[in-house]
């Protein structure tokens, strides 16, 4: 591997300094060393890393004399406290105006993902904040873009507001401001061309919009995988513009978007959104203390738990865990079970969980899914009757049952052997839930 | 202590306009990084380990990456002191001519341009993350090679991202070529089977295959791509003859893992940096060829339809360190 990722990189140093009683100067050197190449590897700006690492430094010899805790736990501590400080204290959402339209402006640099970022924020307003929002095309360059921003739009089912491409941006954005006033918008959108910052002709043109229209949000589109020449790029728009705000896009790859992670350390722009994912649903208020969990792979209970509650429907999983103490699960219990571990297999949030990342990297995800595929072949080619009495299934049905799922009978057994395990453990589960130490977790998690 | 010379030499031969293009695109990147070699040298009147620190860090902050910059960190200091160097200013010289000699040794002979197979059409497919610039830098290849006279056909492989298609339908009335496009969501893989089936019929000299932009991590995605090139070689046999992976030159290290991803599934036949002008830094170039040996055909350096060139390393290292000094 050429690169790991920055949480398992630090993850692993610090599994190195967790045997050790104490934290001396050479083997906090070496994590040092560490660290800063993780850093560096994670493109977060050079300057910004020094810095960092100073600080650290600082921060972990002051209190070396102080505390006997685990070196580890210390240091995990300090570093975490400080990619905080980095990310920001605090997140900060949009600000509204209090009368009119609020106007929200999308800049940044060439394929960063303005057009599809400005359809992922009008539905996350409109479906959360229940806004009324216009979406204006003000790219007039790039061919084909006014295409795909009313192809969104009407995706994403907003208003679409549109001149041409033959007319100046200024013009369109003034023009969507009066139509979003005369017909009571909540918020408007405008999406601009994608443009170099040292391109003054185009950057004037983004000031001009920004003196006419006046919105009360210009914010960056900045991509996760960009390296150290993100700072700059941002400091150019940020002297023209005065940005109110950044959007990490693409933040769903494997990169850790160090570099904009540093714009927020040396510019002071907030991030306020992120990219996670192609679909339209793909966009995230950001949390500096999840991120900063997140990089330092301690997981990221409160995404985790906010996703599960989003994505898996409540009662369907009641009943279940009913009918699993009961002990009256059968075959299409399973069924059912097995559409929720796909669900959650092919989400993202499996990578959140604490310690899972790194097992994560070893699971064939496409074996998982071939594997519940043929299982769910197998229970459908069953008949209702057999599937709450498997025990009724002998050779003949079996015969019937692999060829109409396109299996064989030594499948049809495991599976019927792996139904039994389950069955039976879970016969031992209201034992096991009576347990003190299990209640105790179990409260843990209503909390 | 020649190579300055030697590249200038070498330079003065070639073609004044591709030089100025170059010289002017790289502006920025120029800017950033001789005017810093140049103050460091001010700064030192004699070498030390503190003066190396230094030079890494400008080095890590062209992205050239990390393990590269040590390397090449390493490299020259070694020769320094093999051969009594001590003058900062011969010691940069030092570092271009490493860079070069890491990109020089790192790879096959660089042949820039499309090679065409004897008989039957060229496919090229064009790969790479979102947000790139492959559609615009297919256009500028298409026009490119149309000037050359060779018969072109472009393929709307994304059916995925809104408006891709109108976008490159756009791009080929612009150009008058051939265009072949699909329904959107359409299997992507059927689409390039159409294309390559007319390019067959229309006799074309090269079909540029565009694809729907996807991270490198999308498993799914990426065996996508895998299958269309299989549909497509069972169409013509040897092709996709070229495969080139675009690559932003804003991405920072996340570009070798990238080009690392692509090559594995798709064996990729050259990159093309595509933004060079203005804001980039353009290490990544050589952390790509050192990491996995593949090289650099072309480069954008503008907005303009012929601001696409072939990727030169003199070029690139003149107008990098050099160029416009005097």
């Amino acid at each position: 591997m050429a690169f790991e990722s920055l949480s398992d990189r630090l993850s692993s140093i610090f599994k190195k300094i967790r045997g050790q009683a104490y934290l001396t100067e050479a083997n906090m050197e070496e994590m040092l060393k560490e660290i800063r190449m993780a850093l560096l590897e994670a493109d977060v700006n050079f300057k910004v890393v020094k810095e960092f690492i100073n600080s650290v430094k600082e921060k972990a010899i002051g209190e070396k004399v102080l505390t006997k805790v685990s070196p580890g736990q210390m240091i995990t501590k300090i570093v975490h406290d400080e990619i905080v400080e980095l990310l920001g204290a605090d997140q900060c959402g949009l600000i509204f105006s209090p009368n009119g339209p609020t106007t929200i402006m999308l800049v940044g640099l060439q394929g960063t993902g303005k057009t599809t970022t400005a359809g992922k924020l009008a539905r996350l307003l409109k479906r959360k904040m229940a806004k009324k929002v216009l979406l204006v095309a003000g790219d007039v360059y790039r061919p084909a873009a006014i295409d795909q921003l009313e192809t969104i739009a009407k995706q994403v089912q907003v208003d679409f507001f549109t001149m041409g491409d033959k007319v100046s941006p200024v013009q369109i954005a003034l023009k969507a401001q009066e139509k979003a006033k005369q017909e009571h918008y909540d918020v408007v959108i405008i999406d601009t061309a994608g443009r170099l910052q040292i391109d003054e002709k185009l950057m004037d043109e983004l000031v001009d919009i920004q003196k006419t229209v006046k919105p009360q949000e210009v914010l960056l589109l900045v991509d996760a995988m960009a390296g150290q020449e993100a700072v700059n790029v941002a400091k150019a728009f940020h002297e023209k513009l005065s940005l109110t705000g950044m959007i990490m896009s693409k933040l769903d790859g494997d990169s850790r978007g160090g570099a904009a992670l540093s714009i927020k350390h040396l510019t002071g722009i907030p991030i306020k959104y992120i990219g996670v994912g192609e679909k339209i649903e793909d966009l995230e208020v950001f949390y500096p203390d999840r991120m900063a969990d997140r990089i330092l792979g301690m997981g990221d209970v409160v995404s985790l738990v906010e996703k599960v509650a989003e994505e898996v429907d409540e009662k369907e999983a009641k009943k279940t865990v009913n009918k699993m103490m009961s002990g009256n699960y059968t075959l299409n219990d399973m069924l059912a079970n097995l559409e929720q571990v796909k669900k959650f297999a092919n989400s993202k949030f499996l990578s959140l969980i604490p310690g899972v990342k790194q097992q994560l990297n070893s699971i064939d995800f496409n074996q998982l899914d071939k594997r519940i595929k043929s299982i769910k072949a197998i229970i459908n080619s069953m008949t209702p009757y057999e599937r709450e009495h498997p025990e009724v299934l002998k050779n003949s049905r079996k015969l019937r049952i692999a060829s109409g799922s396109g299996t064989s009978s030594m499948e049809i057994n495991q599976l019927l052997k792996q139904f039994e395990a389950m069955k039976k453990q879970m016969k031992d589960l209201p034992s096991m839930m009576n347990n003190p130490k299990m209640r105790n977790m179990m409260n843990n998690y209503k909390r | 202590m020649g190579l300055f010379s030697f590249l200038k030499e070498k330079i003065l031969k070639k073609d004044k306009k591709v030089q100025e293009k170059y010289v002017t695109g790289l502006d920025k990147s120029r800017k950033n990084f001789s005017s810093k070699l140049k103050t460091l040298s001010k700064k030192y009147q004699k070498i030390n380990d503190q003066y190396f620190e230094e030079l890494e860090e400008i080095l890590i902050e062209a992205d050239v990456g990390v393990a590269l910059t040590m390397e090449i960190i390493e490299a020259t200091r070694i020769d320094a002191t093999n051969k009594g160097i001590t003058s900062p200013e011969e010691i940069n010289e030092l570092i271009v001519d490493k860079m070069f000699v890491s990109y020089a040794n790192s790879g096959d002979n660089i042949v820039n341009e499309i090679q065409f197979s004897k008989n039957g059409p060229t496919v090229l497919m064009v790969v790479g993350v979102n947000g790139v610039g492959k559609t615009t830098t297919i256009a500028k290849l298409a026009y490119r090679y149309q000037k050359m006279g060779k018969k072109v056909l472009l393929i709307a492989g994304d059916t995925f991202r809104a408006g891709a298609t109108e976008q490159l339908r756009i791009w080929s009335e612009r150009l008058n070529c051939l265009f072949v496009s699909g329904k959107e969501n359409q299997d992507p893989a059927s689409v390039a089977y159409d294309g390559v089936s007319l390019a067959k019929k229309e006799n074309v000299d090269l079909v540029i295959l565009d694809t729907a932009g996807r991270l490198q991590n999308k498993t799914n995605l990426m065996n996508e791509l895998a299958k269309m090139k299989r549909v497509v070689a069972k169409e013509i046999e040897g092709a996709p003859q070229e495969i080139f992976l675009i690559i932003d030159a804003n991405t920072g290290q996340n570009g070798v893992i990238q080009a690392k991803a692509f090559k594995e599934c798709t064996s990729l036949t050259g990159v093309v940096i595509t933004k060079m002008d203005g804001t980039s830094k353009g290490g990544i170039i050589l952390a790509i060829r050192d990491e996995l040996g593949i090289p650099v055909r072309f480069i954008g350096l503008g907005e303009k339809m012929d601001d696409l060139e072939e990727f030169d390393l003199d070029q690139y290292l003149y107008g990098l360190c050099l160029g416009g000094e005097e």
